[in-house]
């Protein structure tokens, strides 16, 4: 009977290794979330993948990023065109620049110009260019209890959060938007943390907004995600617009003389694949079809003071 | 000491196990003749058991050697001498399989073909009385049907030397006479070289052809079952095998092959070689004493071989191993054996005034020597 | 409410179109836990019976150190296994980390305690003088071995439904050395996560409901392998 068993486990282990290697050979399909892009038609010949020396290239970007499904469509087409074969690491932004000091990762496309500053001035980073920003929204419960709705300035909201005690729900991951977060909080001179409304999740940005959500709190978030969860969300846009949540994109390749196991040419091959016209057109339609608006606007080859003007 | 004029099957000297720091166990040498049974016997935490494991090659002495068939036991040949033995414990410790495949597993681990196994498998079953619970799952078999399925295990494996570690201690009485006679009529169908181990000194007499005394680690005396059991050594080797009246005296004269005992103030005529002036315990077993109430009038006295007789009183009778025990204090305490029948006929009870009477040659003396720590010695051997 | 109706409709029309991503995914983690409980039976298993039957210096150590690995935070043999695998790590030559081999060795890391401990004590509980009985009967040590276990094969299952179990629904170490790429790293439990996150109820619940089915798909069998071994 025992015999009986383990040949069958074994047969059923040499079934799923060939399946397993079969699918993954096969290369991945689009995702089933990500809305049905037509191929941008592109007006530069599409260069057959020659494969490059080191194909392996490893991409550190943010949850919120990722969740948009702009990278599901960006990425095929990057390895296709370029025979790169990318793994896209998704964690915070704070996460991602610590991967890219310590050489764990060649190329990094996060949105905390603040920290990407000091990252460049400390010499981790060689290349940084701008791709494109989305914006930032100030959400909250329908009933709006702080009374923030149609507020220009989103400082101002939020010293009206604090005055209303209302509760507002920071991700405290060191992400690109809670370091928006807190930047904002600082201009506006107010020390919210410990105070009994100002509650940190530590969690992405799709999940704090489910917690907004459930609790009636308000919260910073990216337009993308926010539309991309609006359906299962209570929450409405409050405040928008305003300058200072801009939320901008810039990809950074890492030094290569931090260690020589960088990928130095893949890192430089995606840097300028982003900038590209086609990547560029890309961005600019992703989202339309499914949310009516496109979730990010292509910036490259603008100057950062010019973003968002 | 040694016993053999046949060729010995097993074969342990200067054997010594310590646990702990502690001996338990220590047998300058011992032998097991070819076909014969040897019976270890002594009180519970004597140290059998660790004997037997010894032999059987299961444990490793902190010191001596064992030889099996007169090979010396060494790490290297150890698998192969312990496949021509096999053991059965107090428990049948079968395994969670079917009765036939139970009996089956020693063979299977030898690597003796199917044929062959079942073949043997179906002829031990058969003389166990066991054939018809051959499928049955082994778990759901009462006490005695799997001794005896553990005993059929053993035997399906044709083994040169059989162990037996106290296999009946945990069947209950009629049940174990049932497999101590099966047991008996295969041991001596097959002429198997036994090792048994008990404290039950009636299973000794009943299956052993020789014994062998343990006391606290120490084997204190071994030979044919008459010797030991009518001439113990020791004090405490006597009260082992069954010696219920022991009593401290001294000889006084010796002459014509007897010795004359002060024993109290009696004077008791024990066959013997002992000196004179020699402090001794006279020993008798209960069945050598026999009891007789005093003359009817008009009774007369015959004479009898039994050089012994005195005068004394019952002060209990108790019942033991399905007869009674009679102690007479004439004084120093006699222990008597009768049969229910004889008391009630005889009118024996408390008080009652009786003659105990037993043979010169029944009787049996150990010398006393009084050390400082008060333990009576051994004799040497 | 009816999201978990939603997420079983989806759930049935995935398996039935046999929709590819999502076939990839949960083979996946078939193989990765599948193979990651095989080598913890390979690794634990031995280790519990030696600690279970042997007499050694250290015995009680590494017991206590294996009782104590069974309550070893996932995530931490996470991090760990991250920081060893990573490019400048001691092991970065081997560039295994994001892939389905880190996380197999992180899930064996997770499993083999699981298994060995409770081998360990699936072989301690044998009545003692079983060993000593078989040995009698002529075996050697491996046949020995062999049969103690045989004797203890319903813990043993057990056993083996612990481990698998403790991987197949791990996610915080698969997430941490497999990145969660999708299409080469992405398991049942990880891909869970980030469709819960974009905000995907419904895929996240067909997903779910595709891993429930398949544990206990396999602990039927092995259910049920265990419990034929207990006839009455």
């Amino acid at each position: 009977m025992y015999k009986k068993l383990a040949i069958g486990l074994a047969l059923l282990f040499v079934v799923m290794l060939v399946v397993g290697c079969a699918s993954s050979t096969a290369g991945p399909s689009p995702s089933p979330t990500a809305p049905a892009q037509k191929q941008s038609v592109s007006t530069e010949p599409a260069k057959p993948a020659a494969k490059p020396a080191n194909p392996e290239l490893i991409l550190a970007t943010t949850t919120s990023t990722q969740d948009t499904g702009l990278l599901d469509v960006l990425i095929p087409m990057f390895e296709k065109q370029t025979g790169y074969a990318v793994k896209t690491i998704a964690v915070g932004s704070g996460q991602a620049m610590a991967m890219g000091e310590r050489g764990e990762a060649d190329v990094l496309l996060v949105h905390a110009p603040d920290s990407e500053k000091k990252y460049m001035a400390a010499g981790h980073g060689v290349e940084r260019r701008l791709v494109m920003h989305n914006d930032f929204v100030i959400v909250g419960p329908p009933q709006d209890p702080a009374k923030i709705k149609g507020e220009k300035s989103a400082i101002e909201a939020l010293k009206k959060v604090s005055q209303a005690k209302a509760i507002f729900l920071s991700r405290s991951d060191n992400s690109g938007t809670n370091q928006l977060e807190l930047k904002l909080w600082n201009l506006a001179s107010l020390d919210p943390k410990g105070q009994q409304w100002y509650q940190e999740t530590g969690t992405g940005m799709g999940a704090t907004l489910n917690v907004a959500s459930e609790k009636s709190a308000y919260t910073l978030t990216d337009r993308a995600t926010y539309l991309a969860n609006k359906k299962n969300l209570n929450l409405d846009i409050l405040v928008e617009g305003d300058k200072s949540l801009l939320n901008v994109y810039h990809v950074i390749t890492v030094d290569p003389k931090k260690s020589d196991k960088i990928n130095a040419q893949g890192a430089l091959a995606f840097a300028d694949f982003m900038v590209t016209r086609d990547s560029q057109e890309t961005i600019a339609k992703f989202g339309v079809d499914k949310y009516g608006q496109p979730l990010f606007f292509a910036d490259a080859g603008k100057k950062d003071e010019e973003v968002g003007g | 000491m040694i016993m053999s004029r046949k060729p010995a099957m097993l074969e342990v000297a200067d054997l010594e196990v310590v646990r702990g720091g502690t001996p338990v166990l220590a047998v300058p040498h011992l032998e097991v003749r070819k076909g014969q049974t040897l019976a270890i016997i002594g009180p519970n935490g004597a140290g059998k058991s660790t004997l037997l494991l010894a032999m059987a090659l299961l444990i490793k002495p902190s010191k001596g050697k064992v030889w099996v068939a007169g090979e010396e036991a060494t790490p290297e040949n150890s698998l192969r001498l312990r496949r021509r033995m096999a053991m059965v414990f107090q428990e049948p410790l079968l395994l969670d399989m079917s009765v036939a495949e139970n009996v089956a597993t020693g063979l299977k681990l030898r690597g003796v073909g199917r044929a062959e196994r079942e073949k043997r498998v179906a002829v031990w079953l058969e003389r166990f009385g066991i054939a018809t619970l051959a499928h049955r799952r082994a778990r759901s078999l009462s006490g005695g049907e799997a001794q005896r399925a553990s005993l059929a295990r053993a035997f399906a494996l044709e083994p040169e030397v059989l162990l037996l570690d106290e296999p009946f201690s945990a069947l209950d009485a009629p049940t174990r006479a049932g497999v101590i006679a099966d047991l008996l009529a295969v041991l001596r169908g097959t002429r198997t070289t036994a090792v048994l181990v008990t404290h039950d000194r009636d299973e000794a007499l009943a299956l052993g052809d020789d014994v062998g005394v343990i006391i606290r680690g120490e084997l204190r005396q071994a030979g044919p079952i008459s010797k030991v059991f009518g001439a113990p050594v020791d004090v405490d080797v006597a009260g082992f095998v069954g010696v219920e009246t022991i009593a401290p005296g001294m000889i006084q004269t010796h002459e014509d092959g007897l010795a004359q005992v002060r024993v109290g103030d009696r004077l008791i005529e024990v066959a013997s070689d002992l000196d004179p002036g020699t402090p001794v315990f006279l020993c008798l077993r209960p069945e050598d004493v026999t009891l007789q109430t005093p003359l009817e009038p008009g009774q007369e006295r015959m004479r009898s071989s039994e050089r012994n007789r005195l005068r004394g009183s019952v002060t209990d009778v108790i019942p033991w191993r399905g007869q009674l025990r009679v102690t007479v204090d004439c004084g120093f305490r006699i222990a008597a054996s009768l049969t229910y029948r004889s008391v009630s006929e005889m009118g024996i009870a408390e008080g009652v005034a009786v003659e105990a009477s037993f043979k010169a040659t029944s009787a049996h003396l150990i010398p006393r020597v009084e050390s400082p720590n008060g333990r009576e010695g051994l004799e040497g051997e | 409410m009816d999201l978990i109706w939603g997420g079983a409709v989806q759930a049935v029309e995935l398996i039935v179109r046999v929709d590819h991503e999502v076939m990839s995914v949960t083979l996946l983690s078939l193989l990765v836990s599948g193979s990651a409980t095989i080598l913890s039976l390979l690794l634990g298993i031995p280790l519990g019976v030696i600690l279970a039957l042997g007499n050694f210096p250290g015995r009680q150590f590494i017991a206590s150190a294996i009782n104590m690995g069974m309550g070893l935070p996932p995530v931490v043999v996470g991090l760990f296994v991250t920081v060893f695998l990573w490019r400048n790590g001691p092991f970065g030559f081997l560039h295994i980390l994001y892939t389905p081999t880190a996380m197999i060795i992180a899930q064996c890391i997770i499993a083999s305690p699981v298994v060995a401990g409770l081998t360990m004590a699936a072989m301690q509980q044998l009545n003692p003088k079983l060993r000593l009985q078989i040995l009698a009967l002529g075996a050697n040590r491996y046949q020995m071995v062999w049969l103690l276990m045989a004797e203890a094969r319903l813990p043993l299952l057990a056993a083996v439904m612990a481990g698998f179990g403790a991987v197949i629904s791990e996610i915080g170490a698969s997430m941490m050395v497999g990145g969660n790429v999708r299409g080469q790293t992405m398991v049942l439990t990880t891909a869970t996560v980030l469709e819960t996150s974009r905000g995907n109820f419904g895929m996240a619940f067909a997903l779910s409901l595709i891993l429930l089915v398949l544990v206990y798909v396999i602990n039927v069998i092995l259910t049920s392998v265990q419990q034929r071994s207990r006839q009455p």
